[in-house]
């Protein structure tokens, strides 16, 4: 539990609808979900969230504040954006289910192993490193991130669609030697740190 | 027309449907002139098509026949069918209305005996049934049409078929070389009467209407229950004539929905609850009726009607916008998917045929024709700066029967206003 946590807890009390207004990526909009539940029904994931997003608003509104952020269900989200498309009130679902996401990782409290989260830590500090995305690097991190012997066997069940790749020239594997970051690293460096200190003091996190 | 006066002190009401026809009723009968200008063949508009009105459950060929008798009765109404108005210009108290009048090919010696459709073969598609029949392509629009004329189709004209018609004609009847019309009216004031047409549900794209053919409208669901209609009031799927006892009805089909229409079309949730009794009556206790919702809007007394269909054991109540339908093809049936919100409990149902509870949406676009002021959904603004162009009925907002009836007597109170103010000033 972060002590960004506990500040929010105090200045939200019980008003979560309030801190997600506040503190969520286009979280302004939960309230004018009207419970039609056509975004549930058009989620090709749908049966594997806990909560569907139409549940999530409601609980959103119904102050579970726990339930809502250590859930699973937000980081099953695969951005194929359906639900946008139908939602008669054009709410941005997609954005706000990214939102919830990583307002609960930012605030320690999203689900330590769950994949996606995994995933995102993953890729954003690869990208972060050298400006552009090592791709080698990435999906042997993801291979082996539930350890060396989980990976071995990922990687050969995975050794053909491997192959393939390599022979349609889609994968280098010497990338680790000949992978070129951006021409200005440092600049990138500088920039993301800007973008970081403008959100928290827009949302008012504590640096 | 050589034989229409209009001055402008006459109150010019543009669409005969149920509003169109109340306000020129009830601006005649206070004593002024009127032209009531329909584009269709005859008077009657959408509520003609109708097997029964709500909450009543009265049918609407009674509420027509008193209105046709105080309009036939009126020697002050002037009734031009077949009439599209292209333009208004002017301002109250004085205004130029321009129509083309569309050619019949059938003159008043028509008296509906029927021998030129029986001696037509062409069939056109019937838009009284909005094309679940086909009829001759000389035709009397429906039993009750006013006036009681025939109309050739213009796709007949140049044909044999044509001449076949004329032939079979003993009262010299049929003009095969009528000619468009243009015509100008003045005008003191204008009651603008156009109604509303069905949301096309095609653009519903998750609900397949164009793609399934056991995907209908409210307003086809409203023929088949007709015993006047294509299947003799008997309700029968399109796909393969079975009867379709198991209906799903999905409301807000195209209305409060921002990627359609904004507004909420204030009939649907009415007419589906009234369909429901359509199901009980041809059914009885074998009739499922499943309705998917967000919220019923059942309005003012109306309350009374969906508790009543609450208790009907038959009828099921389904909170849930239902996402996408797909079809299975060996049987023809329609399955809805969804999650309902009353314990976001995923469903897959299958049903015999599924009804859209299309939403309203103005049948005109009046700002083509006329200066005026309309709202975000394209209706006549009631107290915009109009002039003495008054919305009646569904051009002004998505009203049932009896408010667009409303609607049409209080916009004959503002016109009879105007009028009165330009008599007064020409003393």
């Amino acid at each position: 539990m972060s002590d960004l946590n506990t500040t929010m807890v105090n200045e939200y009390r019980s008003n979560f609808l309030k801190e997600v207004e506040a503190n969520v990526e286009e979280g302004r909009w939960v309230k004018m979900c009207m419970q039609c539940g056509v975004c549930s029904g058009s989620c090709p994931l749908g049966p594997a969230w806990e909560h569907p997003p139409q549940e999530i608003f409601m609980m959103i509104r119904a102050g579970k504040r726990d339930e809502v952020l250590k859930s699973e269900s937000m980081w099953m989200c695969t951005s194929c954006y359906n639900c946008i498309v139908r939602c008669p009130r054009e709410l941005p679902i997609t954005h706000i289910m990214h939102g919830l996401a990583n307002y609960a990782h930012r605030l320690g409290l999203a689900p330590k192993m769950n994949p996606t989260r995994r995933f995102a830590k993953i890729f954003w500090d690869n990208i972060v490193k050298s400006g552009r995305v090592n791709e080698i690097e990435l999906s042997l991190r993801l291979y082996f991130m539930d350890g060396f012997k989980n990976g071995v066997e990922k990687a050969w069940s995975m050794k053909d669609i491997g192959l393939g790749m390599l022979k349609a020239r889609r994968l280098n594997p010497l990338g680790f030697v000949t992978h070129k970051g951006c021409k200005d690293t440092k600049g990138i460096h500088r920039m993301l740190k800007k973008a970081r200190e403008i959100e928290d003091r827009r949302k008012g996190f504590a640096a | 027309m050589a034989d229409v006066v209009a001055t402008n002190e006459t109150i010019v009401v543009i669409g005969g449907g149920i509003s169109g026809m109340t306000a020129a009723v009830e601006a005649a009968e206070t004593g002024k002139d009127v032209i009531l200008l329909e584009r269709a063949p005859s008077l009657g508009g959408r509520v003609s098509q109708l097997y029964k009105y709500f909450p009543k459950l009265c049918h609407p060929t009674c509420g027509m026949e008193i209105n046709l008798r105080r309009l036939r009765g009126n020697r002050r109404i002037k009734v031009l069918t077949l009439a599209e108005v292209q333009k208004v210009t002017g301002e109250a108290g004085n205004y130029q209305v321009t129509a083309t009048l569309h050619p019949r090919f059938v003159n008043e010696n028509c008296t509906a005996c029927g021998a030129c459709a029986e001696a037509v073969t062409a069939e056109i598609d019937n838009p009284f049934d909005y094309g679940l029949s086909r009829m001759k392509a000389a035709y009397l629009p429906f039993t009750m049409a006013h006036p009681q004329r025939y109309v050739i189709d213009p796709s007949l004209i140049g044909t044999e078929e044509a001449q076949k018609a004329k032939d079979a004609c003993r009262y010299d009847a049929i003009d095969l070389d009528m000619k468009p019309e243009t015509v100008t009216f003045s005008a003191g004031a204008i009651i603008w009467a156009t109604g509303w047409r069905p949301y096309d549900a095609a653009k519903i794209q998750p609900y397949g209407y164009d793609r399934y053919a056991n995907v209908i409208t409210s307003v086809e669901f409203e023929r088949l229950a007709d015993t006047r209609g294509p299947t003799g009031g008997r309700i029968l799927r399109p796909s393969d004539g079975k009867e379709a006892k198991n209906v799903a009805f999905i409301q807000c089909a195209g209305s409060r929905d921002r990627n359609h229409l904004t507004h909420c079309s204030r009939i649907c949730c009415m007419a589906s609850l009234k369909q429901t009794t359509y199901m009980r009556e041809r059914f009885g206790d074998d009739a499922q009726s499943s309705i998917y919702y967000i919220d019923i809007r059942a309005i003012d007394r109306f309350e009374d009607f969906y508790q009543k269909v609450q208790a009907d054991s038959t009828v099921k109540f389904i909170k849930s916008k239902v996402a996408n339908i797909t079809e299975d093809e060996a049987t023809g049936d329609v399955i809805l998917h969804g999650v309902d919100t009353e314990g976001y409990h995923r469903y897959d149902n299958r049903h015999d045929l599924c009804v859209l509870a299309v939403g309203m949406e103005p049948s005109v676009d009046v700002r083509r024709i006329a200066d005026v002021a309309v709202d975000a959904s394209g209706f006549i603004e009631v107290n915009g700066p109009n002039g003495a162009i008054f919305g009646a009925g569904c051009a002004a907002n998505a009203l049932d029967v009896n408010r667009s009836v409303q609607s049409a007597t209080a916009s004959v109170l503002r016109a009879v206003q105007v009028v009165n103010r330009v008599a007064k000033a020409e003393g």
